[in-house]
């Protein structure tokens, strides 16, 4: 039992109800075995009319109902629980935020909170019914025999607790080996998706079809060593088929014997035989469905291991969806309520070209220190600067300078674990009426498997088709998002239309195009990986994007680097002297 | 292929047998029994006496084998599908086929073959002899019920099977959909982190991503309740078929002993056959895993072999490429739009460009990876397509792009480049690339690629770079040597390339452009053709995409 995943869906109320429902239709299911048996011995035996098989009908009836309820059961249980604890992961990982350790193996997780919770399947609707069956099916049929024939309940209570004692003799005796060789049956099995992936390399050093050789004898060895595992792990099975059958024996034959002497009535011989099996059954079900629940337990373990890792990383905790205090403070000291210039950012919409926009902020950084959890050089080190309301600065440096990282600062997924950000005068905090004054165009922007048109609108959902095309035009993306099966309604992403390097940044652009409501331009390389061409496209979008507001531009290409007023030069996390950057420009 | 068969009936022998050794033990028991009450000469029950105890021994023992040859059978077949497999990956085939989820659902798919027989096959011939069994029994003892039987067993291990079949590939069609919906959902959240948190639209798409949940949630309820139906109609099935045998035999006034012994039989005879509706679900999914395997057999290669390949030219290696037209696909851009290009023995040339210029395809062009559309490739005055692709490999090959780190020793990593090697060649060749600090560090025996979490990309690149060393082929060709790596690295690295090949006939691609004046010749490619060509010190003379990209990592690395 899965003590994480039992309090899971104990805590949702449809989950109990689905659960308790399914356990409950699989061991009233077992239990109406008992009265079959009781119709069927006494027809049989001529100690009821034939009429009874009514009842019998009857009882055949809802128990196949009792499987349907119980299928239906389980099936409401397990796709409850798993999009629950799907729920659970991606509010997680969202509370976590982007900054979170590139450690976090983005594509495993994509695959557990994905198909990897369907392992739960079979360990919700297969395992814990069977496991509910076999602790009450199994006292039910013993009390019946003992209330039938004394002798034969013995035999049966005698021989019950052989299952799962020697099945925990095999199990035990076998454990390490068999936990050795499904280890190593993982790496052989692994080492065929190895060579497939690396066959490229293969191919260019000519040894591809010396391999086919390799494999054939890793399969070899991945067979006999399987084979070897699998001869002790069916003992355990065959204990299980002989303890069950041996058993029927045992006591059929001595019932047969006492029917001989007329020491025991036939209907009850005959109640014997149908109720022994039927006390053995229900703990064969349970083992041959433990293998796979397993597999069910480890998704479930996998899951509350990201569920329970630590949250928050050094420093102070970003609050991802926080609000800000409700005013801020202008650079003249007047205050302006938030709600004000933001009134069409509540409903959604961006602001009409024209309307007033919040002035672009001053930004200010004093000594500020940013670390990342887990590493012992700061990433950005006393760096303090000042960028003025509308002024244009272009970040340079190496890759791994810190040059992301400011700009990661300045959006709040980081928090400086010393020195203080000031927009404004005002010590920044990193909210949603924070974000809503940004617009981020990042070096690898994200396209959502959605349309053009809401890959643009992201920022500002309540924007309409003309804003969104005005938007478009704006970054020249119009002119390939025309060209589009769909034109703006074709849905992009894996399965949908591909687009180019350059493409994706002129939707990205489009993005913060269409946000006019912001007032602070956060580009993060937007031409690195484009050819000439498309970069002027992009410099020529960015310029006109940038009037009226501040941009911070982390840049490499001389074009881009000429479009700023300033260039501040990162290196190893401490900004560079403005004197000596004055050389190499 | 003989003994795979061999062994494949004597499996299902086995399980046949177990599932006959229980119907012989319920059989004989009720003989047993009913015939005790009507107390005969003990005599007249030894015979039924040794049948149960034989059939309950047996039934066991029957079992465990039948379980060790199915899977000993399944395993041997999914071997011979893998090596299939892998023997018709190994001619380069088209870019999209082999994506990284496609080969994992290919390796997975070659467990279908397990599925199929120990799941689907074995299962459905136990259970077929079971029911012939129980129904010729009954034949003997009244053929009126044994009709019956017969009925029944054909809804459960029939009709019903073929309902799940059905339902599944029904089911299968909308659940496969909303499953990628779900899945791509998942992905925009996980990689779209940033881009959502900056705009604020986290919120929404984890909505939208509650939505695809719950559209698939209640696609897999509903199929679930399918799969609940074809259960509960299989135990109704079993129940009725029982009830309606007891109803025929007392009505036409068969003897109790007949009665009971046809009754349990038939009650048994239904455990084998149950289990078929499942079977038949799952057959769907493995009869599609099977067809898309046959569809990658089935895919023609990227090249054709020639028939007669022609003896490798001798000599010291002169490439010549003229006017080479390459397309990834048809009504697609040329990846090369009219290259030509002259590699003399010993010559150098460094091949740069924006990504996407086509400068990797030259490369595949060059290994014979891609089949030009038109154009040719000349070694030695031989075309390539004359040569056998192995053959021209063994004479250029090197760094490729995405080079693969296997789940094996450092040193096998390294020596699957050169099988020959000593231990003073491989010393050198890492040397070269400069990762003997690493190697001694973690050691050759270590094992490397498990979880792909032992090696750095830098390392990567420059366990790859050790490899094309150690090959040593004649037209040495790298790939962006210095990718994912530092800065000072990268410019260590490339120096003491640039130094080390000399005299070697080397095409280089790269995108940093430190060190290139040690070069031949530099050829720029853009949009497939070549728009700039000569030394350094003419191309930083000229406007165009060279200069600007010189000024650009002057200007960045603070030069």
């Amino acid at each position: 039992m899965h003590k994480d995943l039992v309090r899971l869906a104990l805590g949702e109320r449809a989950v109990r109800r689905h659960l308790a429902l399914c356990l409950a239709a699989a061991v009233l299911a077992g239990l109406l075995v008992l009265v079959q048996a009781e119709v069927l011995a006494g027809v049989l035996s001529g100690r009821f009319a034939t009429s009874a098989l009514a009842l019998l009908a009857l009882v055949v009836a809802v128990r196949a109902a009792l499987g349907l309820v119980q299928g239906v059961a389980a099936g409401h249980t397990s796709t409850r629980v798993k999009s629950a604890l799907r729920r659970r992961l991606l509010s997680r990982l969202q509370e976590l935020g982007p900054a979170r350790p590139a450690s976090r193996r983005s594509g495993e997780l994509v695959t557990l909170a994905g198909r990897g919770l369907d392992a739960l399947d079979p360990y919700l609707s297969g395992y814990l019914p069977a496991a509910a069956v076999a602790a009450v099916v199994p006292i039910a049929v013993l009390v019946r025999l003992f209330a039938a024939d004394l002798a034969s309940a013995v035999i049966v209570l005698v021989t019950l607790p052989l299952i799962p004692i020697f099945g925990a003799l095999v199990g035990m005796h076998t454990k390490a080996v068999t936990e050795r060789q499904w280890r190593a049956l993982s790496r052989l099995g692994g080492h065929f998706l190895d060579v497939i992936r690396g066959l490229p390399t293969l191919r260019a050093f000519g040894r591809a079809r010396y391999q086919a050789e390799v494999i054939r004898k890793v399969a070899d060895a991945h067979r006999s060593a399987t084979m070897r595992t699998l001869r002790v792990a069916f003992l355990s099975s065959l204990v299980l088929e002989l303890a069950a059958s041996l058993s029927l024996a045992l006591v059929a034959v001595p019932v047969g014997l006492r029917l001989l002497s007329g020491s025991l009535v036939p209907s009850t011989a005959l109640l014997v035989l149908l109720l022994a099996p039927e006390a053995y059954l229900p703990l064969r079900n349970v083992g041959n469905k433990f293998h796979a629940a397993m597999e069910g337990v480890a998704a479930a373990d996998e899951t509350f291991a990201v569920l329970d890792e630590e949250t928050a990383p050094a420093g102070r905790t970003v609050p991802n969806e926080g609000t800000v205090p409700g005013a801020r403070t202008m650079p003249n000291g007047e205050t302006v309520p938030a709600g004000k210039a933001v009134s069409d950012r509540r409903t959604g919409r961006p602001a009409q070209d024209g309307e007033p926009r919040g002035r672009a902020p001053e930004i200010r950084l004093e000594n500020v220190t940013v670390r990342y959890p887990g590493r012992s050089e700061a990433a950005l080190e006393d760096v303090s600067l000042v960028i003025s309301p509308g002024e244009r600065v272009a970040l340079v440096g190496e890759s791994g300078a810190g040059k992301s990282t400011l700009l990661h600062l300045l959006l709040g997924f980081v928090t400086p674990v010393a020195g203080r950000v000031l927009i404004d005068g005002v010590e920044l905090v990193a909210g949603t009426a924070w974000r809503e004054r940004l617009a981020f165009v990042p070096q690898r922007p994200h396209l959502f498997a959605t349309s053009v048109a809401d890959n643009i609108r992201l920022g500002s959902p309540g924007a309409t088709v003309d804003e969104v095309r005005a938007a478009a035009r704006a970054s020249h993306a119009d002119e390939f998002v025309t060209g589009l099966p769909d034109g703006y309604e074709t849905v992009l992403g894996e399965r949908g239309a591909n687009l180019s390097a350059g493409q994706r940044q002129r939707v990205a652009l489009a993005r913060a195009f269409c946000r006019p409501s912001a007032d602070l331009l956060l580009l993060d390389e937007p031409t690195a990986r484009l050819d000439g061409r498309s970069e002027g496209v992009i410099v020529t979008a960015t310029r006109h994007l940038a009037e009226g507001r501040t941009a911070v531009i982390v840049a490499h290409r001389p074009a881009m680097i000429d479009l700023a007023d300033r260039v501040i030069r990162i290196t190893d996390g401490r900004v560079m002297p403005a004197a000596l950057i004055g050389g190499s420009r | 292929m003989r003994s795979m068969r061999g062994r494949l009936a004597l499996a299902a022998a086995a399980g046949a047998a177990a599932e006959l050794a229980g119907l012989g033990l319920i059989g004989s028991a009720a003989w047993l029994i009913t015939r005790a009450a009507e107390q005969p000469e003990l005599a007249a029950l030894s015979v039924a006496i040794v049948g149960v105890r034989a059939f309950a021994t047996s039934k066991g023992v029957l079992r465990y084998g039948e379980r060790l040859a199915g899977h000993d059978v399944a395993l041997r077949a999914q071997a011979t599908t893998r090596e299939r497999l892998y023997r018709a990956l190994i001619p380069a085939g088209p870019l999209n086929h082999r994506g990284a989820d496609l080969l994992s659902r290919m390796v997975d798919d070659t467990e279908a073959v397990q599925d199929l027989l120990v799941r689907c096959l074995l299962p459905a011939a136990a259970a077929l002899v079971t029911g012939v069994a129980a129904v010729v029994l009954g034949l003997f003892l009244l053929p009126a019920a044994a009709l019956v039987l017969l009925a029944g067993l054909v809804v459960a291990g029939v009709l019903i099977p073929a309902g799940t079949a059905a339902a599944a590939r029904r089911w299968s069609a909308r659940i496969a959909p909303a499953r990628a919906d779900q899945a791509a959902r998942v992905a925009d959240l996980v990689h779209g982190a940033a881009d959502l948190a900056a705009y604020g639209a986290g919120g929404r798409a984890l909505a939208a991503c509650a939505e695809a949940d719950a559209r698939l949630a209640a696609l897999e309820r509903r199929q679930a309740r399918a799969n609940a139906t074809a259960t509960g109609l299989g135990a109704l099935t079993q129940g009725l078929t029982v009830l309606a045998i007891v109803l025929v035999a007392s009505g036409s006034g068969a003897g109790r002993v007949a009665t009971t012994v046809l009754a349990l039989t038939a009650l048994v005879s239904f455990e084998p056959v149950l289990p078929m509706a499942a079977a038949g679900e799952r057959l769907t999914g493995v009869l599609t895993a099977l067809r898309r395997l046959r569809e990658v057999r089935a895919t023609p290669p990227a090249v054709t072999e020639p028939t007669a390949p022609s003896p490798l030219p001798g000599g010291p290696p002169t490439v010549e490429i003229d006017n080479l037209v390459v397309r990834h696909g048809p009504g697609r851009p040329a990846a090369l739009d009219g290259v030509s290009l002259t590699l003399t023995p010993g010559r150098r040339v460094a091949l740069v460009g924006p990504s996407g210029a086509g400068k990797s395809t030259l490369l595949s062009a060059l290994m014979r990876l891609v089949e030009p559309e038109s154009g040719t490739i000349r070694l030695n005055g031989v075309e390539i397509g004359e040569l056998s692709s192995d053959d021209t490999r063994r004479m250029m090959t090197g760094l490729t792009q995405d080079p693969y780190v296997f789940q094996a020793s450092l040193r096998d990593n390294l020596r699957l480049a050169g099988p020959e090697a000593d231990e003073e060649e491989l010393a050198e060749a890492v040397r070269r690339a400069r990762l003997e600090r690493w190697v001694a560090r973690i050691g050759w025996d270590t094992v490397l690629g498990e979880d792909g979490r032992t090696v750095s990309g830098g390392q990567l690149q420059r366990l790859a770079l050790a490899r094309a060393l150690l090959n040593d082929p004649p037209v040495l060709l790298l790939d962006e040597p210095a990718e994912s790596l530092d800065e000072e690295t990268a410019d260590a690295l490339m120096a003491d390339l640039l130094d080390a090949t000399h005299g070697h006939t080397t095409l280089l691609v790269t995108h940093r452009l430190r060190g290139l004046e040690k070069v031949d010749e530099i050829v720029v490619l853009e949009n497939g053709a070549v728009v700039q060509r000569g030394a350094h010190r003419e191309l930083v003379r000229v406007p165009g995409y060279y200069r600007d990209l010189w000024r650009s990592e002057a200007l960045t690395a603070g030069r």
